[in-house]
C-alpha cells in the first residue's frame, strides 16, 4: 500500500511503485481531467501540480511521490484567484477546440501565473512549449495567459 | 469524407417504420407530454432512412417526410427542457455551438437554453468529416426550429383562440401581442405534438438574425475547461478492465509466438487475447500500466509477412514510376498536351509528398461490453453508423441491440473515420465477460494509423509571352483512398474524385486542361483520409507550381495571380483584402520573405500570406500569417477565425516536420520524440483572419486552414531562400542538403 495527497485527500493505494502517478490517478482512483497523451514526458496533457509545480504524471512513478502534495484539474481549487482567472479567460476567449489538452495546458497556466504573476511572451512559451496541442490553440493559449495576467493585476 | 460521401443525395423515398414510430410517439407522450421533432435531415447516398433508437426516447417521429431521415432531433419537454440531439459530432470544429446557434435562431429560445445530446446511430447519415456539418446542417436544422415554432405557436394560438400571426417567441415563451399573454414552450408542447409538421416551414430573414452571424462563446468550453468534459479515453463502466493491444508491426503479418506466462505473473494483469485474425495482441489488467508492463513482458515475436521488404523508398520509387504510361483522364477541357508540345515556352515541375499520420491527442480507445443479449460501445467515432454494423457483424446481435455512445472526441482529423479500432475492441470484448477499455498507446497510434497517402504530382504549362498559362496538364501519381473507404465511390474508370479538389476545383480557370491520376497503391500501408483530404494534397502543388510561375514570368505573385483571377470576383475579394492586411507592398524588415496562397475548397475562399524569416536553411521563424476567408454566410465568426488559426497550424507542424518512413515495413516513427508536433514556440507570432461578409450558403471551414499551411509557408520559405520547396515536409534533411547544394 502506497499513500498519496491528491487534491488534499489522503488515498491508499495497491500498485506496484513504478506505476506512473497518471494511471493511478486514471484507472485505479476514477480522476479522469488528467490525460494520457504520449507516456514519455513529451506533451504535457497529463500536466499535475507537485508541490505547486507543474510536473508530468505520465512518468512519475507514485513510489517516488511520498508526501508531496498533488493537484489535480478537477481539484484545484476554483475561487482561487489564478484558477478563477485562467479558467475565465479561457472562456472568454474560446480558447478550447477538442479540449484533450486542455487540462495539461491550464494545468501548466496555473503553475505558470504563480510563479510569473505577469509574463511575457518568452516567459508563456517557454513554460508552455511542453504541452502540445493538435488542434493548434497556441494563438489563444498565449491570449488567455495574458487575459489572465490582467484579471490578476 | 469526400464530398460526395457526406453531403450525398436524399435517399430514395420510402416509409418510415411507421407503427414504431407511432407507437414510441404514443410512449412519449405518455410518459409526459412532450414534442419530438426530426429535422429534415438529408441521408447521404445508400442511407436508408430509419427512425433512430434513443435509449430514453425509444423511435420518434411520425409526420416526417419519407425522403429524409430523422436523425437530429429537437426534444421540448413538459417542464421547458429544450434538447438537440446531433448526428455530427464534436472533435472541436464547434459544431454543437453552431448547430445550437442555428436551432435557437429559428426556435425562438436562448443559446443558454438548449442542451445538447450526440445522436445513436441512425439511418447512414452519420459521418463527420469533409467540413460538411455546416453545410449539410444550415438548412436542416433552421427548418426544425422553424417547424418547431410553428407548431408551439399553433398550439398556443388555438389555446387562447387566437391568431397564430399574432403570437411571437421569445426565449423558449410564446406571447401573444395584442394581450401580453403568455405561454411556455413547455406547457403547449404536448399539444404540439398533436399537429402536422409545417412541410415548409417559413424562415427567419437573415437580416433578423440576433444569434447567427453573431460571435458566440462555445458551449462545450465551461466542461472543458473544468475537465468535466468526458472523451472515450474517459469512459467508466462498472467493472471494466483495461486492456492495450499490439498488432504486427508489419501490415499483413502474423504472431509467431509470445510467452504469455510473462506476462500472467505481472501483478494486474487479467488475461492475454488473441485476435481473430492472430495479429493483434491484447493484454488486459486492473489499469493500463500493469497491461503495458504485460505486453512488455510477452516478448512478442512476429511472422512479418509479404511486406516486410517494404521501405520509404519503394514507396516513392512506385509514385514516380507513374509519372509515365498509362492514366485515367479525370477532367479535359480543350487539347493540353497537343498546346504543350507546340508551345515555345513551357515549364514543368514535380513535387512529392509524404505519408502522414493524423495523432490526434487522445490516442485510440474504444470500451465495448458484449454480452450474449447486447453490445454497448463507447467510443469518439466520426462514423458511429460503421462502428455499430461491424458489432453487430461480429457479434451477431441485431442491430437494434448494438448502442454506440458516442463521446467527445479528442481530435479528429480524418482518424475517426475509420473503424477498425473499434473491431478490434468488439473481437476482443466478445472473449471476456467484463466491459473491456482498449487503450493504444502512442507508439501504437502512430505505428499503425491508417495513413494519409505519399503522392508525386507532375504539372506542365504552355505560357504565352507575358509567361500565363495558355495549356495545363497535371499528372497525380497515388492511391484512390475512396476505393477502400467507400468502393462505391471510386469512379468507373477507377479515378477518386477528391481529387479533384483544389485541381480541377480552383478559383482559377485555364484555356486548356487536362488531370490525369495514375493509380499506385502503396504496398505494405493502409491510406486514409486526413484533414483537408484532397485540399490539403491539392493546394501545395498547384499554388507552388503557380508561384513558380510568377517569378518565371518575373511577375508579383499577387499581381500575377490577380491577372488570372480577373473573372473570379469572391477570389479576387479575399486576395485584395490579404493583400492589403498583410501589407503585401510595403517593404519587409530585413531577412523575412513574404509568401501567398489562393485557394477554393470545401466551398469557401480564402487567400493567405505568410510572413517568415529563415535564419538558416533548417530554420524557420513565422512571424506572422494573414488569412481573408470568404465562406459564405458565417453562422459563428470567432468559430471560423479559431478553425482558421488551428488548421494553419496543424497543417504547419506537418508541412514543416511530417513524414511517416518506412524501414522493412515498419514505421518508424513512434512518438512525440520522432513524430514532431509544432509547439507554442515555433508557433505564428501572429495569426490574423479576415472575414469577407457574404450571403452564399455556408462553405466548409475545418479544413480549409490546413490547405492553405504547406503552400502558403513553402512559398515563403522560397522567397527566404532563393529555391523552391517542391518537396514535403519542408525541413526535411532532403530538402537541407538540396538547398545547401543550389545555395
Ligand atoms: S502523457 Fe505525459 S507528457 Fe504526454
Ligand atoms: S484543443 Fe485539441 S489538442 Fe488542444
Amino acid at each position: 500500500m502506497l499513500s498519496l495527497n491528491i487534491n488534499g485527500q489522503p488515498h491508499q493505494v495497491d500498485v506496484d511503485p513504478d506505476t506512473p502517478l497518471l494511471w493511478v490517478l486514471r484507472d485505479v482512483l476514477g480522476m479522469n481531467a488528467t490525460k494520457f497523451g504520449c507516456g514519455i514526458a513529451q506533451c504535457g496533457a497529463c500536466t499535475v501540480h507537485m508541490n505547486g509545480r507543474a510536473v508530468r504524471a505520465c512518468n512519475l512513478p507514485v513510489g517516488l511521490i511520498g508526501e508531496q502534495p498533488i493537484s489535480t484539474l478537477e481539484g484545484v481549487d476554483p475561487t482561487d484567484p489564478v484558477v478563477k482567472a485562467v479558467q475565465a479567460a479561457w472562456i472568454a476567449l474560446d480558447v478550447v477546440q477538442c479540449g484533450y489538452c486542455q487540462p495539461g495546458q491550464i494545468m501548466a497556466a496555473i503553475a505558470l501565473l504563480r510563479t510569473a504573476p505577469h509574463p511575457t511572451d518568452e516567459q508563456i512559451d517557454s513554460a508552455l512549449s511542453a504541452n502540445l496541442c493538435r488542434c493548434g490553440t497556441y494563438m489563444r493559449i498565449r491570449a488567455a495567459v495574458h487575459h489572465a495576467a490582467g484579471a490578476l493585476a | 469524407m469526400t464530398t460526395r460521401a457526406t453531403t450525398g443525395t436524399p435517399a430514395p423515398a420510402h416509409a418510415p417504420a411507421h407503427t414504431a414510430a407511432q407507437a414510441s410517439r404514443r410512449q412519449v407522450l405518455g410518459a409526459g407530454g412532450a414534442l419530438l421533432l426530426a429535422t429534415l435531415w438529408p441521408t447521404p447516398r445508400s442511407g436508408r432512412a430509419q427512425p433512430a433508437p434513443h435509449p430514453e426516447q425509444g423511435l420518434l417521429v411520425e409526420n416526417t417526410p419519407a425522403a429524409f431521415a430523422p436523425n437530429a432531433y429537437i426534444r421540448i419537454a413538459a417542464d421547458n427542457r429544450i434538447t438537440l440531439i446531433l448526428p455530427n459530432v464534436e472533435m472541436g470544429q464547434g459544431i454543437y455551438t453552431g448547430s445550437v446557434m442555428l436551432l435557437a435562431e429559428e426556435l425562438g429560445v436562448d443559446m443558454a437554453q438548449v442542451a445538447i445530446e450526440a445522436a445513436p446511430p441512425g439511418g447512414g447519415a452519420e459521418i463527420t468529416g469533409g467540413s460538411t456539418s455546416v453545410m449539410t446542417e444550415w438548412l436542416p436544422l433552421r427548418q426544425a426550429g422553424a417547424a418547431a415554432r410553428s407548431m408551439l405557436v399553433q398550439a398556443a394560438a388555438t389555446r387562447w383562440q387566437a391568431n397564430p400571426a399574432e403570437c411571437t417567441t421569445r426565449s423558449a415563451t410564446i406571447i401573444h401581442t395584442p394581450t401580453g399573454r403568455s405561454l411556455s414552450f413547455g406547457a403547449v408542447a404536448a399539444q404540439a405534438a398533436t399537429l402536422p409538421v409545417p412541410q415548409k416551414p417559413t424562415l427567419k430573414d437573415p437580416s433578423t438574425y440576433t444569434l447567427v452571424g453573431h460571435a458566440q462563446h462555445r458551449v462545450d468550453s465551461v466542461a472543458k475547461v473544468q475537465g468535466r468534459a468526458v472523451f472515450g479515453m474517459d469512459i467508466q463502466v462498472p467493472g471494466q478492465k483495461i486492456g492495450t493491444v499490439a498488432a504486427c508491426p508489419v501490415e499483413g503479418g502474423t504472431l509467431g509466438g509470445m510467452n504469455k506466462a510473462a506476462a500472467l505473473a505481472i501483478r494486474g494483469v487479467q488475461a492475454v487475447l488473441v485476435n481473430a485474425q492472430n495479429n493483434t495482441v491484447c493484454v488486459v489488467a486492473d489499469h493500463y500500466w500493469a497491461a503495458r508492463k504485460g505486453l512488455r513482458a510477452l516478448k512478442l515475436h512476429w511472422h512479418d509477412g509479404p511486406n516486410a521488404h517494404i521501405n520509404t523508398q519503394t514507396i516513392y520509387e512506385q509514385l514516380h514510376d507513374g509519372l509515365s504510361g498509362p492514366a485515367i483522364v479525370a477532367n479535359t477541357k480543350g487539347d493540353a498536351p497537343a498546346i504543350i508540345a507546340h508551345a515555345h515556352a513551357t515549364y514543368t515541375a514535380t513535387y512529392q509528398q509524404p505519408l502522414l499520420a493524423h495523432a490526434p491527442m487522445e490516442p485510440i480507445n474504444c470500451t465495448a461490453h458484449v454480452r450474449p443479449d447486447g453490445c454497448d460501445i463507447w467510443t469518439g467515432t466520426q462514423i458511429a453508423d460503421r462502428a455499430r454494423d461491424t458489432a453487430v457483424e461480429l457479434t451477431g446481435l441485431p442491430k437494434d441491440k448494438v448502442m454506440v455512445h458516442c463521446q467527445y472526441i479528442g481530435g479528429g482529423f480524418g482518424r475517426r473515420l475509420e473503424h477498425e479500432y473499434v473491431t478490434q475492441c468488439v473481437d476482443f470484448a466478445r472473449q471476456v465477460p467484463y466491459p473491456l477499455k482498449i487503450i493504444w498507446s502512442r507508439e501504437e497510434d502512430l505505428t499503425r494509423d491508417r495513413y494519409r497517402p505519399a503522392y508525386v504530382d507532375q504539372m506542365s504549362a504552355a505560357l504565352d509571352d507575358k509567361g500565363f498559362i495558355t495549356a495545363l496538364t497535371h499528372r497525380i501519381v497515388g492511391p484512390a483512398v475512396v476505393a477502400r473507404w467507400d468502393p462505391p465511390e471510386l469512379t468507373k474508370d477507377g479515378y477518386d474524385e477528391d481529387l479533384s479538389v483544389a485541381t480541377v476545383i480552383t478559383p482559377y480557370s485555364y484555356p486548356a486542361y487536362r488531370l490525369e491520376f495514375a493509380r499506385r497503391e502503396a504496398p505494405g500501408i493502409v491510406t486514409a483520409w486526413w484533414r483537408g483530404v484532397g485540399g490539403t494534397r491539392g493546394l501545395f502543388v498547384v499554388e507552388g507550381f503557380i508561384d513558380e510561375l510568377a517569378q518565371r514570368a518575373g511577375a508579383d505573385p499577387v499581381a500575377y495571380r490577380r491577372a488570372m483571377l480577373a473573372q473570379n470576383p469572391r477570389a479576387l475579394a479575399v486576395l485584395d483584402r490579404v493583400a492589403q492586411e498583410a501589407g503585401w507592398n510595403t517593404p519587409l524588415p530585413p531577412g523575412r520573405a513574404r509568401g501567398v496562397a489562393v485557394q477554393f475548397a470545401f466551398g469557401s475562399y480564402m487567400a493567405s500570406i505568410a510572413e517568415v524569416e529563415m535564419p538558416d536553411p533548417d530554420n524557420v521563424i513565422i512571424h506572422r500569417v494573414c488569412a481573408a476567408v470568404d465562406c459564405g454566410r458565417v453562422i459563428n465568426p470567432d468559430q471560423v477565425i479559431s478553425q482558421i488559426e488551428g488548421g494553419l497550424i496543424f497543417g504547419f507542424s506537418a508541412a514543416l516536420y511530417n513524414e511517416i518512413t518506412l524501414e522493412d515495413g515498419r514505421v518508424q516513427q513512434t512518438n512525440f520524440n520522432t513524430w514532431r508536433v509544432m509547439r507554442m514556440n515555433e508557433a505564428p507570432r501572429k495569426i490574423d483572419v479576415f472575414l469577407i461578409p457574404s450571403t452564399e450558403d455556408p462553405g466548409g471551414i475545418g479544413e480549409v486552414g490546413t490547405a492553405a499551411a504547406a503552400p502558403v509557408l513553402a512559398n515563403a520559405m522560397a522567397a527566404a531562400q532563393g529555391r523552391r520547396y517542391r518537396t514535403l515536409p519542408l525541413l526535411s534533411a532532403r530538402n537541407a542538403a538540396a538547398g545547401k547544394e543550389q545555395g
